[in-house]
């Protein structure tokens, strides 16, 4: 309100946003499906296009082709309104994720935190999606859902509360604006902290859990509870809480570049750029799928041991431990 | 600008009526993420961005997300729908109108007055609201620890009861 707002950008960003998030996604099906395929020895999706880069736009016809059912007893407005709630906020995320110096919808203060809130309505999505369609396995994996979202998001933001110690600001340009090179990125700055690498490993688990992805997707165990919270979507409605899916991994892996491995800068201080940004993102991508098809799941008392006994208290103590730090330092 | 605000307002007094008239628990739930919503919106719009932020993590998301899952262990259906119909009868009408009639005159009272905050007193930095945490009101800072704290030992006693008796039952 205090300062100008300029409307065309913010509308043509939104629009780059879910441009970016469907083409996103259509290409990181494509990957994850070729990674899975050659970690198990296989070939992969290989009959549409060179190398079977356009099968995720065919089986993207063919889901917006599909009829949207609507289960008989379902809560019809919850039902439909759930996929929304999904996808809503990961594109409104996107508008204060800093892509390049200056490639960044709206450069707030608070950058962080408008994240994390928006992370925040996404559980509800999953739960009302579950909820609405009144089967007993959607019912059950959006409970699971929620507990580990809930358990998960302690840990994450201790952590990001360590870096907001560290770093002074939650606007996320600044923050990559402080670390110009690779000696410089936080997840090296063991001056600050010396756990800052398990600071790193902390955030990435989380944030891996936090999208539901194997080995946590305990919420579409496809043994126990058919297909999760989407068992009763056909068509689009199941589409848009994968694309949802898969925007949230991508904002959560450009959560962890920005904050430990420097963002959009360069390593060697060269040719700073949007490319460096997606490089080291789909990286991150690239490891969450390798451990996708590595690990096997876990169970959900695993899970959430893992966080109330393991993550939480570390994460606990490298807070007071960078507090000292700062202090003594 | 304005008339975002006129619009994020009306939005949460809709969304506070329709949570309070509501017979299905989730739905009314509902409303009452949406009201909160619509308050973030009227706080990011007075310029308080950090706590607009706060209310949607806090509120609309996490106890919000706590309040959900107790009303789906809650056993809902018609029974419990018929029963909330029951409790919005008439003869429960007039007690909760006279409190708010109380509160709104005493709004209208202060509104006439003239002694409200100035609208926009420029966007709010978290550091100023640390700031402000830290010093004038460290005392309610360090008493929400301490009610905090309450409920985290009544709910490690509630656990370790449970695994007793379990244990208790194996033997």
């Amino acid at each position: 309100m205090n300062e100008s707002i300029n409307i065309p950008w913010l509308v043509g960003s939104l629009v780059a946003a879910i441009a970016f998030v469907a083409l996103n996604a259509s290409m990181l099906v494509w990957l994850e499906r070729k990674v899975a395929g050659h970690i198990q020895r296989r070939i992969g999706p290989k009959e549409v296009g060179p190398f079977g880069l356009f099968q995720s736009f065919a089986d993207g016809l063919k889901l917006m082709s599909k009829q949207l059912i609507v289960p008989e007893c379902s809560d019809r407005i919850l039902f439909k309104v759930a996929p929304l709630l999904v996808m809503v906020p990961a594109i409104m995320s996107f508008v204060v994720i800093p892509f390049s110096e200056n490639l960044v919808a709206r450069n707030i203060n608070i950058g962080l935190l408008v994240i994390f809130a928006f992370a925040s309505v996404n559980v509800l999505g999953l739960l009302l999606g579950g909820w609405g369609s009144a089967n007993k396995y959607a019912v059950i994996s959006g409970a699971r859902a929620v507990s580990q979202n809930v358990a998960y998001e302690i840990p994450m933001l201790v952590t990001v509360v360590t870096m907001i110690m560290v770093t002074q600001t939650m606007n996320l340009n600044e923050i990559v604006l402080q670390q110009p090179d690779i000696f410089h990125w936080y997840i090296f700055r063991l001056n600050a902290s010396p756990l800052m690498p398990v600071a790193f490993l902390i955030f990435f688990v989380c944030s891996m859990a936090e999208t539901n992805r194997a080995p946590f997707d305990l919420g579409e165990a496809e043994s126990e509870l058919v297909a999760g919270f989407h068992t009763e979507y056909a068509g689009m409605g199941f589409g848009l809480f994968f694309l949802g899916e898969y925007a949230n991994v991508f904002i959560g892996c450009s959560l962890a570049t920005i904050l430990f491995l420097g963002g959009w800068q360069s390593p060697f201080g060269v040719f700073p750029g949007v490319w460096w940004f997606l490089l080291k993102v789909y990286t991150l991508i690239f490891v969450v799928m390798w451990a996708r098809w590595t690990f096997p799941r876990t169970t959900l008392y695993g899970l959430l041991n893992l966080s109330w006994k393991i993550l939480i208290p570390i994460s606990l103590f490298n807070l007071v431990l960078t507090g000292v730090m700062l202090k003594v330092f | 600008m304005l008339i975002t605000f006129y619009i994020a307002a009306a939005v949460a007094v809709i969304a506070t009526l329709l949570m309070l008239t509501r017979v299905n628990a989730v739905h009314a739930l509902l409303y009452l993420i949406v009201s909160l919503l619509a308050v973030a919106v009227v706080f990011f719009l007075l310029g308080a961005y950090f706590v607009a932020a706060l209310e949607v993590i806090i509120y609309a998301g996490a106890i919000m997300v706590f309040f959900v899952f107790a009303i789906m262990l809650l056993n809902l259906g018609p029974e419990a729908a018929g029963q909330e119909r029951q409790w919005l009868a008439e003869e429960f009408v007039p007690g909760p109108v006279a409190l708010t009639l109380i509160l709104m005159a005493e709004l209208l009272f202060v509104l006439l007055r003239g002694s409200v905050a100035p609208p926009a007193l420029g966007a709010v930095t978290p550091k100023q609201v640390g700031v402000a945490l830290y010093g004038p009101y460290v005392l309610a800072v360090e008493l929400a620890s301490l009610l905090l704290l309450a409920g985290l030992v009544g709910a490690l006693h509630l656990g370790r009861r449970e695994v007793r008796e379990r244990q208790g039952g194996k033997r």
